[in-house]
């Protein structure tokens, strides 16, 4: 017996491109007239591949197209793509809320989905009678709602609150207590769309860890969406990344990740921005130099980031920028900066970035721009400007898996001497 | 290749569905949630009111003297000889709980569009939930129609209620499964097409002026009568006025066919239904 809790097969969802309304009535005779005779659905066979980018030449368009993977009991899968590369249909036809055309979804136990949180809270009623409703709809029963009361009131923080209407509640409370409701299902197969993007960063922490022990503790299965690769790397243990409605990537959440943000992020080397920030900056490009094409960059050799700037009048405070390099979500691997000449007079410039050679590894980064005024204020903060991606040409490593680290430093390195 | 080992599956979703699968397991499983929904229709109506239920008797008192000023001083239309307040007093009450069972259940997939496209339930719990709801009224109303009933009945002394009284629950019960079915009938329809919501809405009232509710059959004229007949509310509510007044139309063929049409209206409503919830998301 396989521990396979949900299995999708030759999942497709089709939708139909324009306003519903007009044709309707012809389309749906066509398709009965189809069916009759014991046809295909003669609209199906027009539907084309889901990209949004593309000028739609077709009234209909393959949402999914042919899914196909497995999640075994206590893992949490990752389900990440581009907007629109399908993540919420799929979400969607796990939970039912609407239909597959074709394949199917099979699975053992209970499915709950927050695909948000405070699904059909009512404002006017308080927040102990929406605990209640709001569980219902998720779907306990009483008795498991009015066990947990405590511990979800409790979970929220809202104690003090339990008697008011939600109506008087802020926009963050009412998340929190809808969070805490979901947090306290008990379903075998759970599964989260984006909703940690709302809440502080201390509830978005805890509810993180909540997630992490309905997996762990309870054994039970999670689908969480996000564009939070951070949230995902913590979480998720394998990924599928979705594209234009096709299951490009089934993997290790860490390799999933790279692939999506290599595809995802522009691959160019260059992104011209020409745009006044205010009346004497004046951002113009940047652009990483390597020998390598787009933003592949060789480890061993140095890299240099130029970014172009002109100053359109003299000012009497300077501007300077700053370069964060990230794992491509919200940690900062490290940070340069060009604080030492502010940048005063009328000009054109070139900031000139240099990463020293055999420092990072053959990885994804981010590069995050931040332009400072004044050496105070931030006006400009663009995160994920640009991408580079590592290649390690020379293979030095001797054997074919990769070396871990964010960093590579080839110097740090452990040195033996003989001693007898 | 090994041999396909026969998996069980708690839930298969697969694009057909078959017609008549209403899952009645999953309807009970979930029937705490239509418990809940039932509390929040009556409760969110009445919060921050004064008066608070005491709404649901002044409405039926207020359309009652305005018809019995209307229809019965003005426009001097026959009762009958059954006294004016208690006769439009029952024809509302009546017409109201199968009018609000239609109603509010005829835009269920527009109203909570919201929440079916982020939670799956049962969808049938929703219209459910309304007529319970609406059934709770009804009661509450009822009971105000009994006691002018019982006043008109100590001290005017022409009222016969009949044996068939006791067929009350079973006129309730036609009459919220007329509301239901034709809710869910009309539900599943305006979620693609939305011009019918504006039929419905002056829809209902035609029909209440083509049901003996503010006049008896028997003004109608004996030639017209038979196409009136084939109105099946008409002989729910001349069967709730035969059976607490003694005087109106009572046929048991006739009941026996409103029934039917109303079980055949109800599994319609039904299999109409359980088809458009599966993918409305993408219609509505």
């Amino acid at each position: 017996m396989s521990d396979i809790v949900l299995k999708v097969e030759n999942l497709s969802k089709l939708y139909r491109l324009g306003e519903v309304g007009t044709g309707t009535i012809s389309h749906d005779l066509n398709r009965w007239w189809a069916k009759i005779r014991g046809k295909e659905d003669p609209y199906a066979l027009v539907g084309q591949v889901n990209d949004r980018s593309q000028k739609a030449e077709s009234d209909y368009v393959w949402s999914l197209r042919d899914i196909n993977f497995e999640v075994k009991q206590g893992e949490v899968l990752g389900v990440i793509g581009k907007n629109g590369a399908g993540k919420s249909t799929l979400l969607k036809l796990i939970s039912q809320i609407t239909s597959p055309t074709t394949g199917s979804i099979k699975a053992k136990g209970r499915i709950a989905s927050l695909l948000e949180v405070g699904t059909g809270m009512n404002p006017e009623l308080t927040a102990r009678e929406n605990i209640y409703l709001n569980g219902a709809i998720l779907g306990m029963t009483k008795k498991e709602i009015a066990k947990k009361f405590d511990e979800i009131v409790d979970f929220s923080g809202c104690t003090m609150y339990v008697d008011t209407p939600v109506k008087r509640f802020s926009s963050g409370m009412r998340v929190r207590l809808g969070f805490a409701v979901a947090a306290f299902l008990e379903p075998e197969i759970l599964i989260v769309d984006e909703v940690l993007a709302v809440g502080d960063a201390e509830f978005q922490k805890k509810a993180i860890g909540k997630m992490k022990d309905i997996s762990a503790g309870g054994g039970r299965t999670v689908l969480f969406v996000s564009h939070n690769m951070a949230a995902v790397k913590s979480l998720c243990s394998r990924c599928i990344l979705l594209n234009n409605g096709e299951l490009i990537f089934n993997s290790s959440s860490e390799l999933a990740i790279m692939k999506y943000l290599a595809s995802e992020e522009t691959s160019d080397n260059i992104i011209i921005i020409d745009k006044s920030i205010d009346n004497i900056f004046h951002l113009k490009e940047i652009e990483i130099y390597s020998s390598d094409r787009g933003n592949k960059v060789l480890i061993h050799e140095q890299i240099k980031i130029i970014v172009s700037i002109q100053i359109l009048e003299n000012s009497t405070w300077g501007y300077h920028a700053n370069l964060f390099i990230t794992d491509g979500s919200d940690l900062i691997v490290f940070a340069m900066s060009s604080r030492d000449i502010q940048l005063k007079d009328k000009g054109i410039y070139a900031v000139e970035f240099t990463i020293p050679s055999n420092f990072i590894n053959n990885i994804f980064y981010g590069i995050d721009l931040n332009i400072i005024k004044n050496q105070s204020e931030s006006i400009y903060y663009k995160k994920n400007i640009l991408t580079i991606e590592g290649v390690d040409i020379a293979k030095r490593e001797g054997w074919l898996g990769k070396v871990p680290g964010i960093l590579r430093p080839t110097n740090f390195v452990g040195k033996t001497i003989k001693l007898v | 290749m090994k041999p396909k080992k026969k998996e069980h599956w708690d839930l298969i979703i697969e694009p057909n569905r078959s017609l008549l699968n209403i899952k009645l397991k999953q309807l009970f499983r979930y029937r705490d949630l239509l418990i809940q929904m039932v509390l929040r229709d009556i409760t969110v109506v009445y919060k921050q009111t004064v008066l608070g239920p005491i709404w649901f008797f002044v409405q039926p008192i207020l359309t009652t003297v305005i018809y019995v000023f209307v229809f019965g001083r003005i426009a001097n239309i026959s009762t009958d000889g059954i006294p004016g307040p208690l006769f439009y007093m029952g024809g509302i009450v009546i017409w109201n709980y199968f009018a609000d069972c239609f109603n509010k259940t005829s835009d269920t997939f527009v109203q909570n569009a919201g929440v079916f496209g982020k939670v799956y339930f049962p969808r049938l719990i929703s219209p459910l939930s309304v007529v319970i709801s609406n059934s709770i009224k009804f009661v509450i109303q009822i009971v105000l129609f009994l006691v002018i009933y019982v006043y008109y009945f100590a001290t005017t002394g022409n009222l016969q209620p009949q044996i068939s009284l006791l067929g009350l629950p079973l006129f309730i019960i036609l009459m919220a499964a007329l509301g239901l079915g034709l809710g869910l009938i009309f539900s599943s329809l305006t979620t693609k097409y939305k011009d019918l919501k504006f039929l419905i809405q002056f829809g209902v009232q035609l029909l209440m002026y083509a049901t003996p509710i503010i006049y008896p059959l028997s003004t109608i004229p004996e030639k017209l009568q038979f196409y009136f007949k084939l109105n099946p509310i008409t002989h729910i509510v001349e069967g709730f006025k035969y059976a607490f007044f003694g005087i109106g139309y009572f046929n048991p063929v006739w009941l026996l066919y409103s029934t039917a049409v109303i079980l055949l209206v109800l599994i319609l409503g039904i299999i109409v239904f359980n088809k458009t919830e599966k993918d409305f998301m993408d219609t509505v």
